[in-house]
């Protein structure tokens, strides 16, 4: 007889429900199945209304980020049989309103996100003809922080993002690090500007779990801290040489 | 999707969970987390002290004198003892961070972390040597 496993997911269904509550499932345990591979079985075979999101299957689109026994993850690279013996718990990531099911509210993020500007900006206007140029070494300053696919493990694992949630967030963050950091950029300032407020990086009291759970190695929590020390010495900088162009 | 979109105002009606109060129990690196802010209570509590020290002597020699022996009850030193404590776990944790926030780059390459963090230790031992020299060391 094949062997199986208990799922138990949270399911929220708004039209009938007011409150999330459990329901659980019996999956075939099979080798190298992934926790989205039970959760599409239980789609396909048991029950069609479940709803997640889901797209590539291989830890690049940063949809399918659910707390899987408490803890953010990709349900695309978490093993079955590393959560043996069961029952497996699977619900929505922390922090975002449910929407239905094990689906999130996710406006928010993209709204912060836009809000730092994630592109390269550019004072020179019209830009000159040809590619900007850049080094390896110039490109190593900024490249951990590109890495980032937006799947909001981080924001799942931040207790002030849930506390606080007007604080911009740690991948918004470590973004605007991204561009700050690139050789090619020139909106350091603009971007200062959004995340030296208080809703931004000094929201942060450096808890350090976004880095821990980031799938990609991002270490979101480094780069808020690096952009306060940044930020702390614009300041004294204003003061002392308030002449200076910023 | 723009944020004025209104897509929540349209939406039925989406869950959010109520943070519970004892949140930072659930996990041990949050209980930790807490544990590194709330020793920062005892840092604050030792500059206050020597704040009072300070003043206890501008106010002349006995009220001074009668500043140390209330130092030096067993009840107020064991609070003392303990608090001693609390902020050697504050000021470990804290140096424990610094490499992740001071990212310092040397004839373009980083510094590892091992030296950020040996430079940090190294420079907590000279500052208190130097307080040990002053203190003890007429």
């Amino acid at each position: 007889m094949e062997k199986t496993v208990i799922l138990q997911v949270r399911r929220y269904r708004p039209e009938t429900e007011s409150e999330p509550g459990w329901q659980s499932y019996e999956v075939p345990l099979r080798r190298d199945w992934m926790v989205l591979d039970a959760l599409n079985y239980i789609k396909d075979h048991l029950d069609g209304s479940l709803s997640y999101r889901w797209a590539c299957r291989m830890g690049v689109c940063g949809s399918c980020g659910m707390m899987v026994n408490g803890e953010p993850v990709l349900t695309c690279a978490t093993y079955l049989e590393k959560l043996l013996p069961g029952p497996i718990r699977v619900e929505p990531l922390r922090g975002f309103p449910v929407i239905r099911d094990l689906v999130g509210d996710l406006t928010d993020f993209l709204a912060k996100l836009k809000s730092i500007q994630p592109w390269i900006v550019r004072q020179d206007q019209p830009a000159p003809a040809g590619e900007y140029l850049q080094t390896p070494q110039q490109l190593a300053e900024y490249k951990q922080y590109s890495m980032c696919i937006n799947c909001m493990l981080c924001y799942a694992a931040c207790p002030i993002y849930e506390l606080e949630p007007e604080f911009i967030g740690p991948a918004a963050i470590a973004l605007a690090q991204r561009y700050n950091m690139d050789s090619r950029d020139q909106g350091h300032q603009e971007r200062m500007d959004v995340l030296s407020q208080h809703d931004g990086i000094w929201s942060c009291t450096f808890v350090g779990e976004c880095t821990e759970v980031c799938p990609k190695d991002v270490d979101p929590a480094g780069a808020i801290q690096r952009y306060k020390v940044a930020a702390t010495i614009d300041w004294f900088k204003s003061i002392l040489l308030p002449w200076a162009k910023r | 999707m723009r944020p004025d979109s209104g897509y929540r105002l349209y939406h039925p009606k989406w869950y959010r969970r109520r943070m519970p109060i004892f949140w930072w129990l659930g996990k041990f690196s949050y209980t930790k987390f807490i544990t590194r802010e709330m020793t920062s209570m005892a840092v604050a509590y030792g500059g206050l002290l020597l704040l009072a020290q300070i003043w206890m002597l501008g106010r002349g020699e006995q009220a001074y004198q009668s500043f140390l022996s209330w130092l030096r009850l067993p009840a107020v030193l064991a609070f003392h003892l303990a608090l001693l404590a609390a902020v050697l776990l504050h000021t470990i944790t804290w140096l424990n961070l610094a490499p992740q926030a001071l990212v310092v780059r040397l004839g373009g390459r980083r510094i590892p972390d091992g030296v950020i963090l040996a430079g940090h230790y190294l420079a907590w031992l000279v500052a208190s040597a130097a307080v040990a020299w002053l203190l003890l060391g007429r």
